[in-house]
Order: C-alpha cells, then sequence, then structure tokens
C-alpha cells in the first residue's frame, strides 16, 4: 500500500466521508505531503465518492492548499500594503540571498519554499512572514538569518 | 465639524473577566426574546463591517423553523490592515465561546463553529483548549452546545458569510445569490446566525452589564464601542478600543506621525480619506444627522506624505484579483482590467481621461458584481482616483 493513501484512509476515517469533511482532509494531506499531488486528489475523490474533477476544483481555490510540490518548510512572506510599506522587498532579497532561490521556487534539497501570501493580520508588526504555521513579525534582514540558520540546522 | 466628539478610550473587549460560567448560567436562565429584546435595544451593529443590527439577525433566525440550527463565530480576518478578532480569540476566547452559546439559546441551536483562517492556525491549540473546558462547564450544567473549529486554508472570500458556508460544505468558497439570507438558510441550508469574533465579544458585554451601559457609548446610529487596528505610518500601531462616532481629525491627532496625508478607513474594501477631509468624516454607521460616516471593520491605515497613493491602490487591485473569487464577470474582469488601467495611465500609454472610464468601470462592478468583494473594489479606487489623481498619472 502506498503510504499516501494510507493517510487519506485515516484522515477519511478520522474525519468521514461527506463532502463537508473534504476540506479538512485536503489540508491532512498538505499538512503531511506539503502539497497535493494529482495522485493524492484522485484517491481523496474515490475515497470520498467525488468526481476528481470535485477534488480538483475545491483544492485549487484555496492559497494554502499547494498543488505542486513544496519544501518542508514553506515560507510565506506578507506582501499586503503595510508590510510592503515597512520592507517586504528587503525581507525577500534577504531570503532568497540566503537561500539562493527566487520567488516561487524550492530549494534543491527540498527544505525551503519561497512565496508571498496576502495580508496576515500583523500589520501593526510589520512586515510579517509565516514558516509553516509559525509567524514571524517585525522582521529585519538581521532576523531573517538568525530565524532561517535555526531552520537550516533541523 | 460632524461632532464634537472627543476620542475616548473604552476598555471592555480586553477587560478580563473570569467569570463566563456566571453569564453563561444567568443568561441562558433567561427567555429568548428578552435577551433578543436587550440585544435590540442596545442597537450593536454587526463589527466584521458590513454593520448588521445583530440583534435582528438573532430575531429572525429565531423565528425560523427547522430542525437544525447553527451559531457560526467568523473568524476569517482577511481584510489588510484588521488584526483585532486574532487578539480576541487569544486574549479572551471565552468571551466569544459565551455568546456563541447565548445565541444557541437564543435561536435554537445545538451546534457552533468558529471558522478560523488557515493563517491563524497557530490559534488551534490554545482555542482547542479553551473549547474543551467551555464543553465541560456546559455538560456540568447540563447546557446541550457544542463548539468546533474549522479552518479555512488562505481565500480571503471567505469571510463573506455565504462563501463561508460554501468553504465548510466542502467547496470552492464562492459567494452565493442573497436572498436567501443565512438566517433563513446559511450553512447545509439551514437557519444560521453568523457573527464576527468582535460582535459576539460585544453581546457578553451587553448581556453581561445590560443593553444601556453598551448603548451609553457612541453617537446616534453608532452605538458602543469598537475595536481599531490601527497600522501605517504611526507611532502606535496596534489594537484600540474606542467609542463610535469619534472624528478622522481627532483619530489623526491621537494616531498620526504629524505628516498624515491620507487615512485608509475600512481596509482595501474600505475608503481612502485625504487629509482635507478628516474634518467632516465621522467614524461609525451612515446615519441621517452626520456628514460623510464611514462604517469600518475596524482597520485604519495611515500614509504620511512620502507615500505613493499610485503604489497604494497597485496593492489594493493586485489583492481583489489574486482574491477574487472568479465566479462573476464583473469582478474577475473588472479587478484585471483596473490594473492594467492604471499602469496604462501611469506608463503614458493612455490619456488622463482613461481614468474617468476606469470609474465607470468600478461604478459597474459595484451595480453587478455578485458579492461585496466585487462591489467594493469601487470605494478604495474611486475614493483613491478622484482624491489623488496627479499621482495617478505622473
Amino acid at each position: 500500500m502506498n503510504l499516501v493513501t494510507d493517510l487519506i484512509k485515516d484522515l477519511a476515517n478520522q474525519h468521514g466521508r461527506s463532502r463537508e469533511n473534504l476540506l479538512p482532509i485536503l489540508q491532512g494531506v498538505v499538512e503531511q505531503e506539503k502539497y497535493l499531488s494529482e495522485f493524492s486528489m484522485i484517491e481523496i475523490a474515490r475515497e470520498l465518492d467525488l468526481p476528481a474533477s470535485e477534488v480538483y476544483g475545491t483544492a485549487t481555490f484555496y492559497s494554502f492548499l499547494e498543488h505542486k510540490k513544496m519544501g518542508t518548510y514553506i515560507i510565506r512572506v506578507c506582501k499586503t500594503i503595510t508590510c510592503s510599506m515597512k520592507g517586504k522587498n528587503q525581507i525577500l532579497l534577504a531570503i532568497e540571498d540566503m537561500l539562493k532561490i527566487h520567488l516561487g521556487e524550492t530549494t534543491g534539497d527540498g527544505r525551503f519554499s519561497l512565496l508571498e501570501t496576502n495580508c496576515l493580520g500583523w500589520c501593526h508588526k510589520a512586515p510579517a512572514m509565516l514558516i509553516n504555521d509559525d509567524v514571524y513579525t517585525e522582521l529585519t534582514p538581521e532576523r531573517i538569518r538568525e530565524i532561517l540558520s535555526d531552520y537550516m540546522k533541523k | 465639524m460632524v461632532t464634537n466628539y472627543q476620542l475616548k478610550r473604552v476598555d471592555f473587549i480586553f477587560r478580563n473577566e473570569n467569570d463566563y460560567e456566571d453569564v453563561l448560567s444567568k443568561t441562558i436562565a433567561r427567555k429568548p426574546q428578552e435577551l433578543i429584546n436587550e440585544l435590540i435595544s442596545s442597537e450593536l451593529k454587526g463589527r466584521g463591517g458590513a454593520g448588521f443590527p445583530t440583534g435582528l439577525k438573532w430575531k429572525l433566525s429565531s423565528e425560523s423553523k427547522a430542525d437544525e440550527k447553527y451559531v457560526i463565530c467568523n473568524a476569517d480576518e482577511g481584510e489588510p490592515g484588521t488584526f483585532k478578532d486574532r487578539e480576541i480569540l487569544s486574549k479572551v476566547p471565552f468571551k466569544v465561546l459565551t455568546a456563541m452559546a447565548v445565541c444557541g439559546h437564543v435561536i435554537g441551536a445545538k451546534r457552533g463553529f468558529i471558522y478560523l483562517r488557515g493563517e491563524y492556525k497557530y490559534l488551534k491549540p490554545e482555542l482547542e483548549k479553551a473549547i474543551s473546558e467551555f464543553a465541560y462547564y456546559c455538560k456540568e450544567i447540563k447546557f446541550d452546545f457544542s463548539i468546533h473549529i474549522f479552518m479555512g486554508s488562505g481565500a480571503y472570500i471567505c469571510g463573506e458569510e455565504t462563501a463561508l458556508f460554501e468553504s465548510m460544505e466542502g467547496k470552492r468558497g464562492e459567494p452565493r445569490n442573497k436572498p436567501p439570507y443565512p438566517t433563513n438558510s446559511g450553512y447545509m441550508n439551514k437557519p444560521t446566525v453568523i457573527n464576527n469574533v468582535e460582535t459576539l465579544a460585544h453581546t457578553f458585554t451587553i448581556f453581561k452589564y445590560g443593553a444601556k451601559r453598551f448603548y451609553d457609548l457612541g453617537v446616534q446610529y453608532s452605538r458602543g464601542s469598537k475595536l481599531f487596528s490601527v497600522s501605517g505610518d504611526t507611532p502606535k500601531p496596534g489594537i484600540y478600543e474606542l467609542e463610535l462616532g469619534m472624528s478622522l481629525a481627532d483619530f489623526v491627532d491621537e494616531f498620526g506621525d504629524g505628516d498624515t496625508k491620507a487615512v485608509q478607513v475600512g481596509g482595501a474594501s474600505g475608503f481612502l480619506v485625504p487629509r482635507k477631509k478628516f474634518d467632516v468624516t465621522a467614524i461609525g454607521y451612515q446615519g441621517k444627522l452626520t456628514g460623510i460616516s464611514l462604517p469600518t471593520g475596524g482597520s485604519m491605515m495611515l500614509f504620511n506624505s512620502s507615500r505613493s497613493m499610485y503604489n497604494v491602490l497597485d496593492n489594493y487591485l493586485e489583492f481583489f484579483r489574486e482574491e477574487s473569487c472568479g465566479q462573476c464577470t464583473p469582478c474577475r474582469v473588472g479587478c484585471q482590467q483596473l490594473i492594467k488601467g492604471i499602469k496604462a495611465v501611469k506608463r503614458g500609454e493612455k490619456n488622463a481621461k482613461y481614468l474617468d472610464k476606469l470609474l465607470r468601470l468600478t461604478e459597474t462592478m459595484q451595480l453587478t458584481a455578485k458579492c461585496g468583494l466585487g462591489q467594493s473594489v469601487a470605494n478604495s479606487f474611486s475614493s483613491i482616483v478622484e482624491n489623488f489623481r496627479e499621482e495617478m498619472i505622473y
């Protein structure tokens, strides 16, 4: 048995197999796998007895449900107005410089992906970013170097 | 001057009151009708931004006949510049849970959900702890009401109530046609009360202290206090609870950096107010007596003279273009064309008159878009373009 298939079965057992359980199942797969492969989406469709197109349509609607392979740590830098005013571009440059990737890319070792996202709700402590589910605020290029070197040691 | 109102700080929401058990048991001992009347007389309006009277919402749901009803707390706080709901959920979660349970008692619902945006996933463990403590107390007093968290996954539009229901039902977060309204047909097509986090927290205050305490704050049509999320060019960004009805001039005196050029009230979907209109603008819901009165979900972003309003508008439009659900044409195509349009004017490919064409496009969007997202693009667009036209061109 494939690992993802097992995971999907477990999630369906845990949440249920009705349509309203689709989002928690998609989220569960993304939590483990970091993204939804075509294979996962078809398996979820099979498990919930839904057309695969419906699963695909739902999954691709949500910006946190990635459908392209992502790194272990997904960095999402807030680009909405206040963060953008308070130096978001310098933060991006510092991250790009340190990880040697551009926005939208994943490092060669598959550990980090760099994305932008819309308002994270930390405008009073801008600029802000998420690494997976954890939030970091009042960022400076120095802070970025500290935070990322901690992650690199993990 | 719209009003002689001074800025008044209030401390209701975050006041630490470790007595939710007491408030809950006392409140659910009262009749639903009595609680609805209390809420109506407080004149509390929805704090998410739309400002629908909360008492009326509860009343309509309570009158709907159905075998199952739901209470939903909308914690999909995605409006740029808003961050108060996160603070409420992490500092005073029991007020929100208590209010949800009271609402369940009033309308006859046994289940409640908190729709928490994916960006706030780090709040989930603590919130779950609070919910299980709360559930334990409900069991103790034999009150049948359960609360669950439903996680969002990064979609601004899911803050729109009907899109939120679609999302909870496992679908794309695309808004529904209204009517039917949620009070008749909401989540799973059952009568649903859906309230913003802050609105629920205010009902706690009202049920504990009585409607009068709340009603005595604020001005006509805009009663009570409200949390404001202050950010941008200000020496003291943060969350402040203030009485409604203050003039923007007073607000800027308190929070500005001395060089405030404009304030965006209500986030990207709100209005930009230029310096010359600070005096005549009040913060509150539309009323007959006031001049310009701006409702808001509490997002107040200040810009000083170093900021380019073109960049601000470009940032908002980019936001809307990405967050538009794509379902209706006016919004999907409109947002794309507005961005293309202002860029073309800036580059000199189109002359300045083209801005008037774009303004007409936003009017069309306001009339024809299916939901609040597409309709409100016109707010920031017209208020920025009309007041800072030269910055759009040169």
